[in-house]
This record gives structure tokens, sequence and C-alpha cells, in this order.
């Protein structure tokens, strides 16, 4: 029997170790799973890679890892905004790194790890300083940048309905980066609002198959 | 002396007057967010938000606010008749792969070929660039909304951007408070100037040639 449900976020994120790279889902604080982070937090592994669109704000979600100093290097694409103090902190102190990545590289990125490809040929970034170091190419009279394929150690996602068997249906733009990241992770935890009993997820309606997903945690309260 | 030209409001309609119906665009955070109010409501106009969003409507009224949809610049918004959901994969393959008729980006510099920089200036060492260089190289058209001098009244259309760029040679319209400037392979031409700036004022305040209409 396949049951992917576990009792508790702690349990969810028990096998992460340090020096992992977390793939964390998430748009601003929409669709961040931030019950497994918090977990993430008391378990405690340091020297993590963590990519994520943004880099927190205030004192939830991302912003803990920052407070907590478990955080060597940041891989995102919108990290200065307003009230990103823990991560300005970690990264002023030299404690923390930065990989600043345009937004839709990251996605393909993630998605070209998760397709098991050497990487891509784009044209954005080229021509700016976020290519230097890279190599170039030409192609169709354009240049164009390579990137790496970006893998997570673990993902941690959300959504909003998930079943024992991992499928996962999102909500609205709390999509966002979760399924990508849930499909390029080694390993991936998602934080849902609500377990439903299988089949209870029309097939058509489901937007992350179970098969990318190796835990699922009903962190709201059943509504 | 510097004229005023347009204001922001005034500034944000003259573009929207040239959004054809039908358009899918993608206006950036910041002073481009203005744009919508000013869309002829006759004109059926589908916006995209890189979050996953065809289809972005107005702010929700107070306390209607859905806490799973948000727009680019984090705040609560809604869905227009038509929209759709899809994850951040699919809409950067918008973005990427030339869907959006128009993208309007906010502009630090723009430079006589088209250059864009529009997020960090010069020796600042934390920046966010978020999805601008995808749609910078991405959309159809680049249109860049901005005020023609920064605070200190220097020219941010120029000969060569100074700051780091977002993307090379990719802005196609420059709408400032004092003019619509029109960028091709050979330089700048205005095609239409605010109240009260003439071309010679125009010229004057711009750090790069500019050919009359």
């Amino acid at each position: 029997m396949i049951d992917k449900v576990v009792a508790s976020a702690d349990e969810a994120v028990a096998g992460v170790r340090d020096g992992d790279v977390v793939l964390v889902g998430g748009f601003g604080n929409v669709g961040v799973p931030v019950h497994l982070i918090e977990a993430l937090v008391r378990l405690g592994r340091r020297d993590l890679t963590i990519v994520s669109n943004n880099c927190g704000t205030g004192e939830t979600g991302l912003a803990l890892l920052f407070k907590h100093h478990l955080v060597r290097r940041a891989c995102a694409s919108f990290p200065a905004q307003a009230g990103n103090h823990h991560f300005v902190a970690a990264y002023e102190s030299g404690e923390c790194e930065l990989e600043l990545v345009p937004q839709g590289t990251l996605a393909e990125r993630l998605r070209a790890a998760a397709a098991g490809l050497g990487g891509f040929y784009t044209p954005t970034g080229a021509g700016t300083d976020l290519m230097a170091g890279k190599e170039t190419r030409e192609i169709e009279g354009r240049l164009h940048v390579l990137e790496q394929p970006l893998r997570g150690d673990v993902a941690l996602v959300t959504a909003f309905r998930g079943d024992r068997f991992g499928n996962l249906r999102h909500r609205l733009s709390a999509r966002n980066f979760n399924p990508v990241m849930a499909m390029a992770a080694r390993h991936t935890v998602a934080e849902v609002a609500e377990v439903v009993p299988p089949g209870s997820i029309d097939p058509d309606d489901v937007h992350t198959p179970g098969i990318f997903v190796d835990r699922v945690v009903q962190v709201g309260e059943a509504p | 002396m510097t004229p005023q030209g347009w204001t922001t409001d005034q500034m944000a309609a003259r573009l929207a007057r040239d959004i054809p119906d039908g358009a899918y665009v993608n206006l950036g955070i910041g002073m481009p967010t203005l744009v919508t109010a000013h869309i002829p409501p006759e004109r059926e106009v589908m916006h995209h938000s890189e979050n996953g969003i065809v289809g972005m409507g107005p702010p929700p009224p107070r306390g209607q606010e859905d806490p799973d949809l948000i727009d680019a610049g984090k705040n609560p918004c809604t869905l227009a008749l038509g929209a759709s959901i899809c994850d951040h994969t699919v809409s950067f393959t918008i973005i990427r792969g030339g869907r959006l008729d128009v993208a309007v980006l906010g502009g630090m510099q723009v430079s006589a070929r088209g250059d864009l920089a529009n997020w960090r200036v010069a020796g600042q060492k934390l920046g966010s660039v978020g999805g601008a260089m995808d749609l910078a190289a991405g959309a159809r058209q680049v249109w860049v909304l901005m005020t023609h001098v920064d605070k200190s009244g220097r020219p941010k259309v120029v000969e060569e951007c100074t700051y780091p760029l977002t993307a090379a040679r990719c802005v196609d319209r420059v709408y400032t408070n004092f003019a619509v400037l029109q960028v091709d392979e050979d330089g700048l031409t205005a095609i239409d100037l605010a109240p009260g700036v003439d071309l010679a004022t125009l010229r004057a305040c711009t750090g790069a040639p500019v050919r009359g209409d």
C-alpha cells in the first residue's frame, strides 16, 4: 500500500541533512510552506542552500531560516525587498552568499533538472552582469547564455489538497513554483491545507502528480 | 527652465492609448501598474502576472482579498473574465516564448540603441532582478515608462547606460513626462511631445540625439 501521509511537519522534514540544497516553493508570502520551514528550524540543520524566489520578509516563513543562521547560500530572483532584514543581516555578515537568478531562468533551471536535461541556452541575461563566467553562443543571430540545471536534495512545497498517493491540487497564484520544485528534487515534502481521500481529486485536476511527492502532511484545519 | 510636461497619470494614459484591443500585456511593478486604469473600457486587454496569472483583474474591495491571489508586486488582486492560472514554468514560457504583445517596464536608464537598465543602480551591492530580464528579452514589444530626467535633473535617456543592464537592445518605445520616443536601430525619434515641451527643450534634457517626427 502506498501512503505518503505523515502525522507532523517535524516528521515530514526529518530527512533533511546539513548542507542540503532545499527548494522552497512560494512567491512573496503566497504558497510558501511555512509549517515545513518552522519544522526545519526546529530540526536545526545547517549550511543549507535555499532556492526560492524571495528571501523572506518579517518574522515568518523563509526569514526564519536566515534569522537562525541555517543558510550558507541563497539562490533567488528577488531577495532585495522591504522587510528582508534577516536575509540582509546574514548576507552582509558574509554568513550567507547569494546567487541572483532571473525569475524565468530560475524556473527553467528547475525544470531542466526535473526533466533530466543538462541545461539550456537562453537570451535572458545576455549582455548583463549575470552572464559573467557563463558559456555563450549565438543562436539564430542572437546571443544566448548557457544555464545549468538546478536540482534539489529536498523540495518543500505547498498545495491546497493532497491525497495519500501524493497527488496535489494547488489553488490560484499559490501554485507558482510549487509544481516545478516538487519535480526537481530527489525528495519532495508537501504541506497541504487538507488531506483528502484518494479519488476525490479528479485525475484531470491533479496539478502535481503523486509520483513526484514523497511526504504529505496536513497543516490546515480541515474545512 | 525644465518643463513639467505630462503628470504621472497623464503619462500612463498616453501609454494606455497605444495598447491595442486584444493585447496580452505585462505591466511591471511601480509606475507601469498605473496604466491599467487608463485602458479604454471598450478594449479587451488581458493582463499577465509573472506568478502565473493570465487575465488579472483590479484590486479587490477591502475585506474581499483572497490570500492565495496576489499580483507580481505581492498585492491582492482579482481575476478577470477569461482568466487562467498556471505554474511558474508556463508563466515564463509565455514571457520567454514571445507570447506577450507588450511588456511595460519602469526604467532607470535607456540608451539610444534601446539598452535598458532598471534593476540596480551602479555600485549597489544587493539588487533584485525578478522577472525584468525575462520580460525585457522575451516580450514582442518593450515599452519603458519613466520620468525623463532623474531626481538630480540628469537625463535618463542616454548614449550608453552607466547602470547595470537588464537587457541589451530590447526597448521599442519610451514614454516619459516630456515625450514619446521610438527606438530604432539608428536611434531615437520623438513621436509625440507633451504640452509645453518643444523639440529643442527635449533635446536639451536628453543624453542622446533625438530626431523630430
